[in-house]
C-alpha cells in the first residue's frame, strides 16, 4: 500500500491530518499542550498502562460491547442487513466513558488532582463525572444554560457522582461555549488541573488521543464482524457532531478501501433553513478551538449558532480528521435532518426494543438509508453511540406529551 | 521605518516607557470608535491595540468576552474596524495601531486579501491570540505586506521555546505577566521583572507587559524593567455603558492620565 494510502498514520508530528488539526491556541496552552503530548505519547506505548486501561476498559466498562443483527429492523427496512455496534451497553450509556477511563488514568499518571469536562448532551461530562468519581478527583463540568435546561436528569446525575456543573451563559450558551469556558479554566488552573476534552476536536494532541481512545469502537466490531458474517461490512453509519464516535467506528476500516464510510451530521430543520449543524455538508474550512476544520461561520469569520434536536450534535466546528477523510474523499458525510432523526428513534424503539439516543438515531436513519442501497446480503454497521433514556423529556416535549 | 519600530526608537531616545491601551473595536459605541482612539493618543497612549470582536474569545476573561459581545450585536465587523483605522489615519499619521483577535475571521477573509486591505487601512501590526509561532507560515502574506507580526510569551513558556520567541520577535513582544485569561489575577512584580529583564537582553524587539495590569500603581511597578505597559481589560471596564463622545472620551483620559503620569515619573 503506497503511503498516500495509509490513513492510519495521521496526525503528523504536529497534529496536522493533511490540512487540518495543529495546535491554534494561546502561547499561555502551548506548554500544558506540549506537556500532556509527551505524557500521552509516553503511556501510548507503555504496556503497564495499557494492560491498566485494557482491564478498566473490560471491568469497569462492560468491553467487548456486542454487535447486534437487527433482524426486525432489517425485515421493515427491506434492505442489506443492519448491525448495531451497541455502545449504549457501555456502563454511563455511551461510548463517552471509553474514553474518559483513558484520560482520566494520563491524568492520574500525571499527578493532576482535578478533572475539568464541558459538555453538550451531557453524556460526556456524566462519564467524565463517572471516572473522577472512581480515581477519588475532583471534578468540574462547563455545560451551556441552554443544554443544562434540555438535558436536565444528566445534570443530576453529574450532581449525584460528585461533579460540579457550571453553568455557561456567554454566546450561544451551548457546547462551543462550554468548550471556550473550560479552556479558560485550564489555562487559570493548570498546575493540577487535567482537561478532558470529549471529542476529537481542540488541539493537539486532543484529536489524536480522544481518536486512539475510541478506536477500540471500530477494532472489535472489525474483528466481530469478520467472525460471524466471514467478510467486511459493505457500509458503516455513525453520528457526526464533533464526530468522537464515528473515528471510534471509522478508524479500524480507514484502510479498507472496499468499506464504505458514512458520518450522518445533524441536518436539523434542513440544511436549507440555516437551522442545522452539519460542518462538513455545509460548512468551509476555518480556525476554531484550536484546530483547523471545517466550521459554521458566517462571511465575516464569526462562528455561527447550530440547531439540533441533539444537544451533543449541536456544535459548529468537526473534528480535523474528519475534514481531512472528507477532503481524501474516504467518507462521505450527509445531513440527516431532527424529523428523520425521531422517526428512526421510534422505528427502532418499535421493531428492536432499544430507545437510542437522539444522536445516535441520526447514524440509525442513516443506516437505514444506507440498506436500502445494497442488497439483502449486503451489511451496514452502525454505531449505536448512546442511549436514549436522557432524552425521554425532549422527546415528549417535542410531542406535546407532558410527563 | 514601521511605525512600530519608530515608535519605540522614540521611546527608548527619550528613556520613556510605552502606553499601550487595548480597547475592543465597537465598544463601548461604534460610532465614537474614532474618536475614542483619538482620546487614547491625547490621554498618552504610544500605540494602540484595537481588539477585533469574534463570537469565540477562547483566551479572553469576561470582561473582553462582553465587550466582544457588544461589539457583535451592534453589527461591527472586520470591515468597520478596518475602515476605522482608515479614518484614525487621516488625523494621525504616528501612533502605531496593532490588530489583535482571532484567527477565524482573517482566515476567512483570505490571508492576502486581509494583508493588503490592512495596510492600506494604515494597520501596523497584528497580533492574532490563537496562532503561536508553530502555525505562523499562514501568516506570511501579512509579513510580506509589511505588517509586524506581533508574538506573545507567558511565564508557562518553556526556555527554549523562549529562545524562539525572542528570535522571531518583531514589532514587540508581547510578554503576558500570568498564566490565565485576559483581566484576571495578581501580579508578583518581581517574579515578572526577573522574567522580563532576561527576555530583554535576548530578544531582538521591545517587550511590552500586560494581562493584570489595572491601575497607576501596578503600569508603575512594572515601568521600571518593561518597555512597555499594555493595559486591556481595566480599561474596557471603564468605558462600557459610556454613550455620548465626550463621555467616552472623558473616561478613557480620565483613566489613562494618572497611568501616563506614573510612567513618567
Amino acid at each position: 500500500m503506497p503511503a498516500s494510502q495509509d490513513f492510519h498514520r495521521w496526525p503528523d508530528a504536529h497534529g496536522r491530518f493533511g490540512d487540518y488539526g495543529g495546535s491554534y491556541v494561546a502561547e499561555t496552552l502551548m506548554a500544558p499542550l506540549a506537556e500532556l503530548t509527551g505524557a500521552y505519547l509516553r503511556l501510548r506505548g507503555d504496556a503497564a498502562f495499557l494492560a491498566e486501561l485494557d482491564r478498566d476498559l473490560k471491568h469497569y466498562v462492560g468491553r467487548p460491547s456486542p454487535v447486534y443483527f437487527a433482524e426486525r429492523l432489517t425485515r421493515h427496512v427491506g434492505g442489506a442487513r443492519i448491525l448495531l455496534k451497541r455502545e449504549d451497553l457501555n456502563h454511563t450509556g455511551a461510548h463517552k466513558i471509553n474514553n474518559t477511563v483513558g484520560q482520566a488514568l494520563v491524568a492520574r499518571h500525571m499527578g493532576k488532582t482535578r478533572i475539568i469536562a464541558e459538555t453538550g448532551a451531557g453524556q460526556h461530562g456524566v462519564a467524565s463525572a463517572t471516572v473522577a468519581a472512581r480515581l477519588g478527583l475532583k471534578c468540574v463540568v462547563y455545560m451551556g444554560a441552554t443544554d443544562i435546561e434540555r438535558q436536565k436528569i444528566n445534570v443530576y446525575r453529574m450532581k449525584l457522582l460528585g461533579a460540579e456543573v457550571v453553568p455557561v451563559t456567554s454566546g450561544s450558551k451551548t457546547l462551543k461555549d462550554a468548550l471556550n469556558e473550560a479552556m479558560r479554566d485550564w489555562v487559570t488552573h493548570v498546575a493540577d488541573t487535567f482537561y478532558i476534552i470529549g471529542t476529537v476536536a481542540g488541539p493537539h494532541p486532543y484529536p489524536m488521543m480522544v481518536r486512539d481512545f475510541n478506536a477500540i469502537v471500530g477494532r472489535e466490531a472489525r474483528a466481530q464482524v469478520l467472525e460471524e458474517y466471514g467478510r467486511l461490512p459493505d457500509a458503516l453509519a455513525a453520528c457526526v457532531g464533533g464526530g468522537s464516535n464515528a473515528i471510534g467506528l471509522f478508524h479500524a476500516f480507514l484502510n479498507d478501501a472496499g468499506v464504505r464510510i458514512v458520518g450522518a451530521e445533524a441536518a436539523g430543520e434542513g440544511i436549507a433553513t440555516g437551522h442545522h449543524a452539519a460542518s462538513l455538508a455545509a460548512g468551509r474550512p476555518g480556525v476554531l478551538h484550536g484546530n483547523r476544520t471545517y466550521v459554521l461561520c458566517d462571511d465575516d469569520g464569526q462562528i455561527t449558532e447550530t440547531h439540533s434536536v441533539s444537544a451533543g450534535l449541536d456544535y459548529p466546528g468537526v473534528g480535523p480528521e474528519h475534514a481531512f477523510l472528507k477532503d481524501a474523499g474516504r467518507a462521505e458525510y450527509v445531513g440527516v435532518t431532527d424529523d428523520e432523526a425521531l422517526e428512526a428513534f421510534h422505528l427502532l424503539a418499535r421493531t428492536e426494543g432499544i430507545l437510542a439516543a437522539l444522536e445516535s438515531s441520526h447514524a440509525v436513519a442513516q443506516a437505514i438509508k444506507l440498506a436500502r442501497e445494497y442488497p439483502k446480503d449486503g451489511i451496514v454497521l452502525c454505531n449505536l453511540s448512546g442511549r436514549g433514556d436522557k432524552d425521554v423529556h425532549t422527546i415528549a416535549a417535542r410531542e406535546g406529551i407532558r410527563l | 521605518m514601521n511605525r512600530i519600530d519608530a515608535r519605540f526608537a522614540r521611546l527608548k531616545a527619550a528613556r520613556r516607557t510605552g502606553l499601550i491601551p487595548f480597547v475592543t473595536a465597537g465598544d463601548p459605541s461604534p460610532a465614537h470608535a474614532v474618536a475614542l482612539m483619538h482620546a487614547l493618543v491625547e490621554a498618552g497612549a504610544d500605540l494602540i491595540e484595537l481588539g477585533v470582536p469574534f463570537s469565540d474569545p477562547m483566551a479572553d476573561g469576561p470582561v473582553i468576552q462582553h465587550a466582544s459581545e457588544r461589539a457583535l450585536a451592534r453589527g461591527v465587523g472586520l470591515d468597520d474596524v478596518l475602515r476605522w483605522v482608515a479614518g484614525f489615519r487621516r488625523q494621525d499619521d504616528d501612533t502605531p495601531v496593532v490588530l489583535m483577535g482571532y484567527l477565524n475571521p482573517v482566515e476567512i477573509r483570505g490571508y492576502a486579501r486581509f494583508a493588503q486591505e490592512a495596510v492600506a487601512a494604515g494597520v501596523d501590526g497584528v497580533l492574532l491570540v490563537d496562532c503561536p509561532l508553530e502555525e505562523g507560515e499562514v501568516l506570511a502574506p501579512l509579513r510580506a505586506a509589511g505588517l509586524k507580526r506581533i508574538l506573545l510569551a507567558a511565564p508557562t513558556t518553556a526556555p527554549a521555546r523562549m529562545e524562539k520567541l525572542c528570535e522571531s520577535a518583531e514589532g514587540f513582544l508581547y510578554y503576558v505577566s500570568f498564566a490565565g485569561i485576559t483581566g484576571a489575577a495578581r501580579l508578583s512584580v518581581a517574579d515578572i521583572a526577573a522574567r522580563v529583564a532576561g527576555l530583554r537582553e535576548r530578544s531582538r524587539a521591545p517587550v511590552a507587559v500586560g494581562f493584570g495590569v489595572r491601575d497607576a500603581q501596578s503600569a508603575k511597578a512594572i515601568a521600571g524593567f518593561a518597555d512597555a505597559v499594555v493595559i486591556g481589560s481595566a480599561l474596557v471596564e471603564r468605558l462600557a455603558g459610556a454613550a455620548e463622545e465626550g463621555e467616552i472620551a472623558e473616561r478613557a483620559r480620565a483613566f489613562l492620565q494618572p497611568i501616563r503620569a506614573a510612567l513618567d515619573a
